[in-house]
């Protein structure tokens, strides 16, 4: 008789949470990175999240790509739990929130609320990216280019010389692997040395670019920088052991 | 004379006579069955004149006066390498003959204006392969193309039909009857175990099975197993200890191949040959990852008779005659007789003469395979391997085709599918699921209304939303999903102000991207016959140097690895179980096997044998199921989690393909002499329930079998090379799709789809199950001092395999701990 299994019907969200043992330190002002890919900032009751790029499988699907609707709403589930986990004041978006500039007007009800829930309970800073030059209209908060939080300044993206002062920044959707026993692991990671740091994309649907690629070159002094790779467990490498 | 020698027109008799040939009588029966319009399926050993056979009837009604109206023959190969060789290999006959009659091939790679010449213009006879037939049957103008098609022909169908291929085959054979309802279909086959299912596989559902002609059967192959004067190592899959014995052997042959199982091997074995090589014998490499222009080139000296020898891979096992092989070297386990007599068959194509082969295990537990194998080959025993069926990915590409060619009804479209042997089973809601996944992606959340592919008409028909789609559609086509490749460049080095320049050069192949993304800078490799130090990535793919020394750092990467036959592990159990059939064994195999019974059991056909015993510190578990490696890492998976669970403390395990070996915390032998451990509840079918959904829900392997279905499904798209778009928002992760669709819409389509490829493919639940029933009541247990000799060549492994699938973040805690003991190390 043949063996007819069922499919497995569990479900999983991301984990988040904090890893005590891991600060990053940027010009005094101590940050801690949170296993979802968010980064708070006690000092300020900040919580930083970037590169949600809400509404991405609405974007797939327009070109008749169709890729599961779920991805606005996984991602609110998790930046929901992170919230209720750390109980932020400010709320601070680090850019490219939505996929594109009429993700925010296309999103379904439902997702929409939960949104606006969130946005009306905190204090709300959408930085503008590439992806939404514009603050979503209909939701509160106010829309900036860069900001400063301390002495450290928060933008989109990544100042190509970083003359002076310290900053924080996304855009690039930082990802590493380890490879250990001959099994390569990936996943998204914060990078930062002594004067910048870099968050990973917070986004379900939004995957990793490898550190090592072009697009982070230059961007960090070699001797310091180091990665915090998201997932499970929170670990924390010197950037030469990843790739 | 009998009626269908009648049938043959003078002028085919007489091309016969002159040839002094005689038409064989299967190839008469193909013909008499052809002329009557009847299906027909013939087994036939290859060279038995099995092609024109098959194309002998087509040719008949092809030479009486014709008006040239359209198709009349289609031929499908599934390698696109050898319609050009047909083709040419039928055209002699056609010249000889004088016939008029036109034959062309059309392959991926026909170019674009020849195709739309073949639309204008058809031939009589088009030789092409199982996606382009697809690709036909979606084209507008299908019902004009293929009104007039009398006759398609299956070759190597045996090899087709268990596959995706296979599915998608049989769909586009619905559409072609549906056209052309007096289309009779001819399967070309190599003998099989359950012709029966083939038979009924070409027939629409509920007809009669089709007729059954066979070839006569060839001599009976002559095969030898290499009795060394070496030590035949205990584990491991390098041949080298063999390898004098080997060149001997080819030595005294005009032209060999030498199979193995993997790239890797090949490599290996190929570097080990040449360093043998005193008389400079032209030996060459072929496999998958070389470049296809260096791989054309060696079938082409074969061909010309300039080798005398080709290390090869699967990629050698269909196809036509490269020249006069006179000896198959097998290297490593056979892993199924089906192989093995397929790989023998590339010897000596002429019947009345047997073919020769060697066969040379590379380990022990490989002797006793060898051993029954060459049993059942010389029995002409098969491995079963039945027809893929309802392949739901497969469908909704099919679907989509269909769309494609032109609007049409729900309900014809069902009835349609069905009448396939794959889908006679699929149910209505099932069908509608996928139609709807193909029209907006079938998900709850109906938010893809205003984006769908397919639009319902005012008249109730489906059609494309927008031509667009249907673009899409024959970029993707097709179900052979490969894992994404870069390509390996020789880089030339400089030096320019004191620093290494590098250069890309001349491409050496491709190899798979999970394996170049696990090298460092510097460590070198075995490819393309060299050994290759990596220097980085680029756009293009990897650059590498040749390196200096012979011994490459990084062990191996696994490209081709076949399981353990059902079949022959049953052979294999039931020879260690009669001592009576060990006389066949070399002495030091048979030493082998006496010290184990002696010091531990040698278990019966139908019983399972368990080892415990401590080794320096840790407990050991050894099991031998016999299942292959897919099924028994599966069991790992599950034994580990049951055994953490009670307390046992794995820290880790490895399957073979015959055994499987778990380590742990605790004394074992004592918790199972306490009755704190029962072995026959650990080993319950039960863990195919909620262990294994918990395990699946994170694996892998079940990340890496949803990415296929769903390209072959269309959710996403393929890369195509030179057009891919590079930048991380055009693409959407597979592994990010899955975790959003399991956590929101478990029971969707493409999961479903995943999970029963899963189960018979990469974790090989079906097996496992088998298995775990088999087993029942049949443990046999001993609890040991020390190591069993049958467990040496498993413990062995332990070594050289990865550990514990996927424990991910243990690996990053390790590596991360290796760093704080380097810091920490005071000198």
């Amino acid at each position: 008789m043949p063996f007819s299994p069922k499919p497995p019907t569990t479900s999983s969200t991301r984990p988040c949470g904090l890893s005590r043992q891991h600060r990053i330190t940027l010009g005094g002002l101590s940050l801690i990175p949170d296993l979802s890919g968010a980064l708070i900032v006690p000092e300020f009751a900040a919580l930083l999240v970037a590169d949600l790029h809400l509404e991405t499988g609405a974007a797939f699907a327009r070109r008749g790509v169709h890729v599961p609707p779920y991805d606005s709403r996984a991602s609110l589930a998790l930046l929901e739990a992170v919230i209720a986990t750390h109980r932020p004041r400010r709320l601070i978006f680090l850019g490219d929130t939505f996929h594109d500039g009429k993700g925010a007007a296309r999103m379904d009800g439902a997702d929409r609320a939960r949104l606006k829930a969130l946005t009306d309970g905190h204090d709300t800073i959408w930085i503008t990216g590439n992806h939404d030059p514009e603050a979503p209209q209909g939701l509160s908060g106010s829309g900036v280019d860069s900001m400063a939080l301390g002495p450290v300044t928060l933008r989109h993206i990544p100042s190509a010389r970083l003359s002076q002062g310290f900053e924080i920044a996304g855009h690039l959707h930082p990802g590493a692997t380890v490879v250990q026993r001959n099994v390569a692991v990936k996943r998204k990671c914060f990078i930062a040395d002594q004067r910048r740091l870099i968050m990973p994309a917070f986004g379900s649907y939004t995957g990793a670019l490898s550190v090592s690629s072009r697009a982070f070159k230059g961007l960090f002094e070699e001797e310091t920088c180091q990665v915090w790779l998201t997932g499970t467990t929170m670990h924390a490498f010197p950037r030469s052991r990843v790739s | 004379m009998n009626t269908a020698d009648q049938m043959l027109p003078e002028v085919f008799s007489r091309w016969f006579a002159q040839r002094g040939w005689q038409a064989r009588p299967h190839q008469l029966a193909m013909l008499a069955h052809g002329l009557a319009g009847e299906s027909a399926l013939l087994i036939s050993p290859t060279g038995g004149g099995k092609t024109l056979a098959g194309f002998l009837a087509s040719l008949v009604e092809l030479q009486q006066a014709h008006k040239t109206q359209g198709i009349h023959t289609l031929y499908v190969s599934p390698l696109k390498a050898l319609a050009v060789d047909i083709a040419r290999n039928l055209e002699a006959p056609i010249a000889e003959m004088g016939l008029a009659i036109s034959v062309e091939t059309r392959t991926g790679d026909t170019p674009h204006d020849r195709r739309q010449r073949q639309r204008r213009k058809p031939p009589d006879i088009l030789i092409t392969t199982p996606e382009q037939v697809s690709l036909l049957v979606a084209d507008p103008e299908a019902g004009k193309l293929l009104a007039h098609v009398r006759c398609v022909i299956l070759d190597e169908l045996h090899a087709l039909v268990p596959s995706k291929r296979g599915a998608l085959l049989s769909l586009a054979l619905t559409r072609i009857r549906a056209h052309a309802p007096a289309a009779r279909l001819v399967g070309l086959s190599a003998t099989v175990a359950d012709e029966d299912a083939l038979r009924a596989w070409l027939a629409p559902a509920g007809a009669a099975a089709v007729a059954l002609v066979k070839g006569s059967a060839g001599a009976q192959p002559d095969i030898r197993i290499l009795q060394s004067e070496e030590r035949v190592p205990w584990a491991g899959h390098s041949a080298r200890y063999a390898v004098p014995e080997i060149y001997a052997a080819l030595k005294q042959a005009g032209l060999a191949i030498i199979f193995v199982n993997t790239r890797s091997q090949a490599e290996r074995l190929f570097q080990d040959l040449w360093e043998a090589n005193e008389d400079h014998l032209a030996i060459a490499l072929h496999h998958g990852s070389l470049d296809i222009g260096q791989r054309r080139k060696v079938e082409a000296a074969m061909a010309a008779g300039r080798l005398r020898a080709v290390v090869a891979t699967s990629t050698l096992d269909l196809g036509i005659d490269w020249g006069t092989v006179d000896l198959v070297i097998q290297v490593g386990a056979p892993k199924g007789s089906s192989r093995l007599l397929q790989r023998i068959g590339r010897a000596n194509h002429r019947l009345d003469e047997p073919s020769r082969a060697l066969l040379v295990p590379s380990n022990r537990f490989e002797v006793l395979e060898c051993e029954a194998a060459a049993l059942a080959a010389a029995e002409n025993a098969q491995d079963t391997d039945y027809p893929a069926i309802m392949k739901l990915d497969v469908l909704a590409q099919h679907i989509l085709g269909r769309a494609v060619a032109g609007p049409f009804f729900a309900d014809d479209l069902y009835a349609e599918v069905t009448s396939a042997f794959t889908y006679r089973r699929l149910t209505r809601e099932l069908f509608d699921q996928a139609l709807d996944y193909v029209a907006t992606g079938g998900y709850a959340l109906k938010s893809y209304e205003r984006y769908a592919r397919l639009k319902r008409m005012s008249d109730g028909r489906w059609r494309l939303a927008h031509p667009r789609i249907g673009q899409q559609y024959r970029l993707n086509v097709g179900t052979i999903v490969e894992s994404p490749m870069l390509k390996v460049r020789l880089a030339s080095v400089k030096s320019r102000a004191s620093r290494r320049v590098l250069t890309g050069g001349r491409v050496l192949g491709e190899l798979e991207e999970y394996f170049l993304s696990q090298l460092a800078h510097g460590d070198t490799f075995l490819f393309s016959g060299e050994v290759l130090r990596f220097e980085g990535l680029d756009e293009f793919g990897a650059l590498v140097t040749r390196a200096a020394g012979r011994d490459p750092m990084v062990p191996s990467y696994q490209g081709g690895r076949f399981p353990l036959s059902t079949y022959l592990a049953a052979r294999v159990r039931a020879m260690l179980a009669d001592p009576g059939q060990w006389q066949h064994l070399p002495a030091q195999v048979r030493d082998w096997l006496s010290v184990q019974k002696w010091k531990s059991v040698v278990p019966g056909a139908s019983q399972m044998l368990v080892e415990t015993f401590p080794r320096a510190s840790k407990h050991y578990l050894v099991c031998y199921p016999f299942e292959g490696r897919l099924a028994q890492q599966t069991l790992g998976m599950l034994l580990t989690r049951r055994l953490e669970r009670r307390g046992a403390r794995p820290l880790g395990f490895v399957a073979s393909e015959y055994a499987l070996v778990i380590w742990t915390v605790a004394d074992l032998s004592s918790l199972i002499a306490r009755g704190r451990l029962s072995l026959a509840e650990l080993f319950d079918e039960d863990m195919l329930g909620d262990d294994l959904e918990a395990w699946l829900s994170e694996s892998a392997l079940m990340k890496r079998t949803f990415r296929d279905a769903a390209l072959i499904a269309g959710l996403i798209e393929r890369r195509h090379p030179g057009k891919e778009k590079t930048g991380r928002q055009v693409t959407v992760n597979t592994d990010l799709i899955y975790d959003a669709l399991r956590s929101h819409q478990p029971d969707h389509i493409l999961l479903r789809a995943a999970w029963d490829d899963a189960a018979s493919g990469l974790i090989d639940i079906h097996r496992l199950g088998e298995l775990l029933r088999r087993i029942k009541g049949q443990i046999v247990h001993r609890a040991l001092d020390q190591v069993s000799p049958l467990a040496v060549p498993v413990l062995l492994e332990i070594g050289r395999e990865s550990i514990y699938g996927e424990a991910h973040d243990a690996l990053l805690a390790e590596a991360a701990d290796d760093l704080i003991d380097e810091a920490m190390r005071l000198v």
